[in-house]
């Protein structure tokens, strides 16, 4: 079936876009239609306008999905950009290996990946998912194809991870992938009242396990304001293969029709935070829940309703003015009326990526989203992104659909030197409207 | 199926159907047109783990090169024991009712290329007393509409012939499995205003294979095409000719 294509936050909602199905990597790239331009777009999992093209083409990576080979021996696997994160988790965790970096949802592809820089919940350690690339090829809409790797066309290749997709097409990339014993994780979930105990429970989680992540119970205010969840935990080591634990959640529920709008309120997130608040996961878990525990409900984004939603991450400093910034945007959130449903708190380590655009630095990350009330929404999270300019912090394309021009530029000073890597038949609503060509 | 030789081995449904051999572990034979396209769809089902494979660039509307291609592919592999022949066109109807050029390519390489790489199949597996031939047909077979009876009429001729086919292989112990999509979303149908009837090249795939290992003759895919495929065949012709379908 012929599905409306959105972006994951389904706002807004793009009408004049063409698609072009790219099957063949070694095919050329088509036309721009007239007037228009051409944007690389894989699983549409981007929240925002980074990932549509009003006016332009959409070149559609779906059956760009080719695996080029993989070394069992060395965890070296190159494979089409329109390969899925899901796709190579098939194929390699039954021979022992894993991906070193994921974001929370497996449906995206290698190239969207790439263009976002994605990140996951062992950034502290293993920063973003562009320093695991060992080469890719980009095409031009010249025509020109170039391998990039951190040694070879290194611009291109600095100038591509984080660039959005609008550097040109990524046709196939290479990745090294870590080993791992098992697919399960050790996990360990832990409680906490406040935004203090947050931070007090942080140095020890960061020094003992790899994977750290916090739900932020959003509604919670006062001296409860950011109580929530911790959950840490580690890929399980090979002595506890044999030890009996939950396995992959086999059926997928699907969410069939768009939640009408009195479904999200006050009384219903309440509900959601209580119960999540008392479901605290322990012990071995399969891989599949813990990484990426909205997979199981397909097209949650529908939770939402029609109006779609708006997802904000922000990222700021580990200073005072970073601390304070997160209390600020909790509190404002929590006193809004229109509570976020999913509250993610995250760290984000020192280790640079080679991206010249990738959204994380050394600090705190927090995403929150709001189901999309049209103009009380759209106040509430320009707020929430002149606190978060303020603190010296970044706002994540991936998520946005609507920070400023002056935002843009103020989070990403290296800009102008990526500007000139943009290949002229490319573009993107997100592009334009950063540019303040709307 | 365990040495397989895939026609048309760069079409979408193909391509699905390689992948599942290949997780299987099967040995291939590709065939395709376009050498860059076989090398992505051979380095592929050699990662998800075919145990070997092999390729050809040809052209299969070149019948004289079958005889040979179907004894190089049995030599590569050494042995052969399936065959998926998933090359076909979709052709212009409009055109081919200008001009029979069009109708004879259509005929060509949907119905002639099949019959003249089955021919050779069919003499190896029957005397081998093994062997699975897997033809990709066409619910569009099951009766003529003034749409697309061109490539309807070349699906039904091939049809008809695997009906012979497996009826004279039966007793040798050959399958011939003659498999009829409807509409899939795939290159071939590009230009098609996609609707709810349309089905993946994966879900037909895993149909496809499963229609296999049960041992089935003739199987629509997705299996609702075979309800309304009987309806559509009910229909008496003097009734249907005034249809506009």
């Amino acid at each position: 079936m012929k599905r409306e294509r959105t972006s994951w936050g389904r706002h807004p909602r793009v009408t004049a876009e063409r698609e072009h199905p790219v099957s063949w990597a070694s095919e050329a790239l088509p036309e721009p239609p007239p007037g228009g331009s051409l944007l690389p777009h894989g699983l549409g999992r981007s929240y925002g306008d980074a990932c549509r093209n009003e006016g332009g083409a959409l070149l559609t990576t779906e059956r760009l999905d080719h695996f080029l080979g993989f070394d069992p021996a060395t965890g070296v696997l190159r494979c089409e950009s329109g390969v899925t994160l899901d796709a190579i988790l098939r194929l390699v965790v039954p021979q022992g290996w894993f991906l070193p970096v994921t974001p929370g949802t497996k449906f995206v592809t290698v190239g969207g990946a790439i263009a976002n820089d994605v990140h996951g919940k062992n950034h502290v350690r293993e920063g973003t998912f562009g320093r695991h690339l060992r080469r890719f090829e980009l095409l031009r809409s010249d025509g020109s194809r170039r391998e990039c790797s951190p040694t070879q066309n290194a611009d291109w290749f600095g100038a591509t991870i984080g660039g959005l997709g609008l550097t040109g097409l990524v046709t196939w990339a290479e990745l090294q992938l870590r080993r791992v014993s098992t697919p399960y994780i050790l996990q360990e979930t832990v409680p906490f009242e406040n935004l203090e105990g947050f931070l007090a429970l942080l140095e020890a989680s960061e020094r003992d396990f790899e994977f750290n992540v916090a739900w932020v119970d959003s509604l919670a205010r006062g001296r409860h304001l950011g109580r929530g969840l911790f959950y840490r935990g580690d890929h399980a080591p090979p002595q506890l293969d044999a030890v009996p634990r939950t396995r992959a959640p086999a059926p997928r529920l699907q969410i069939p029709f768009d939640f009408p709008q009195f479904a999200l309120n006050r009384v219903s997130v309440a509900a959601f935070n209580a119960l999540q608040y008392r479901l605290r996961p322990q012990g071995l878990v399969h891989y599949e829940p813990f990484f990426y525990p909205l997979d199981a409900v397909h097209g949650w984004n529908r939770i939402y309703g029609r109006q779609g939603f708006l997802q904000f991450q922000c990222g700021v400093p580990m200073t005072l003015a970073g601390t304070d910034a997160l209390r600020e945007v909790l509190d404002r959130s929590a006193h809004s009326g229109m509570p976020s449903f999913l509250t993610v708190l995250k760290v984000y380590g020192a280790l640079p990526s080679p991206g010249w655009m990738s959204f994380p630095q050394r600090g705190f990350s927090l995403a929150l989203d709001f189901a999309h009330r049209g103009e009380r929404t759209l106040r509430l999270v320009d707020e929430l992104d002149a606190l978060t300019r303020r603190a010296g912090g970044r706002v994540y394309p991936a998520k946005d659909s609507r920070m400023s021009p002056e935002s843009f530029r103020a989070y990403y000073p290296e800009h102008e030197r990526f500007r000139g890597y943009v290949d002229p038949a490319f573009s993107s609503s997100f592009w334009r409207r950063v540019n303040g060509a709307r | 199926m365990k040495k397989v030789l895939v026609l048309g081995a760069t079409s979408a449904i193909a391509q699905a159907t390689v992948r599942l051999l290949s997780a299987r572990g099967v040995a291939l034979y590709l065939v395709g047109r376009h050498a860059e396209r076989l090398e992505a769809v051979a380095r592929d089902a050699r990662t998800r783990g075919a145990s070997r494979v092999e390729t050809e660039v040809l052209d299969l509307d070149d019948l004289s090169q079958h005889e040979a291609l179907v004894a190089r592919a049995e030599a590569a592999l050494a042995g052969l024991d399936g065959a998926l022949l998933a090359h076909g066109i979709l052709g212009d109807q409009a055109q081919a009712q200008g001009s029979y050029a069009e109708t004879e390519k259509v005929l060509r390489t949907n119905f002639l290329s099949a019959v003249s790489l089955l021919t050779p199949l069919a003499n190896r597996f029957e005397s081998q007393r093994t062997g699975t031939l897997v033809v990709i047909s066409s619910v569009a077979g099951d009766r003529g509409r003034q749409s697309n009876y061109v490539y309807g009429a070349s699906k039904g001729a091939l049809t008809v012939f695997l009906q012979g086919l497996r009826n004279r292989l039966a007793p040798a112990g050959v399958a011939v499995v003659t498999v009829k999509p409807g509409f899939v979303d795939t290159p071939m149908t590009a230009a098609v205003k996609k609707n709810p009837l349309f089905a993946s090249p994966e879900a037909v795939a895993r149909g496809l294979l499963r229609a296999v290992d049960a041992g089935r003759d003739e199987v629509y895919l997705p299996d609702f095409w075979r309800p309304i495929m009987f309806l559509i065949r009910g229909i008496p012709e003097r009734v249907f000719k005034r249809l506009k379908l």
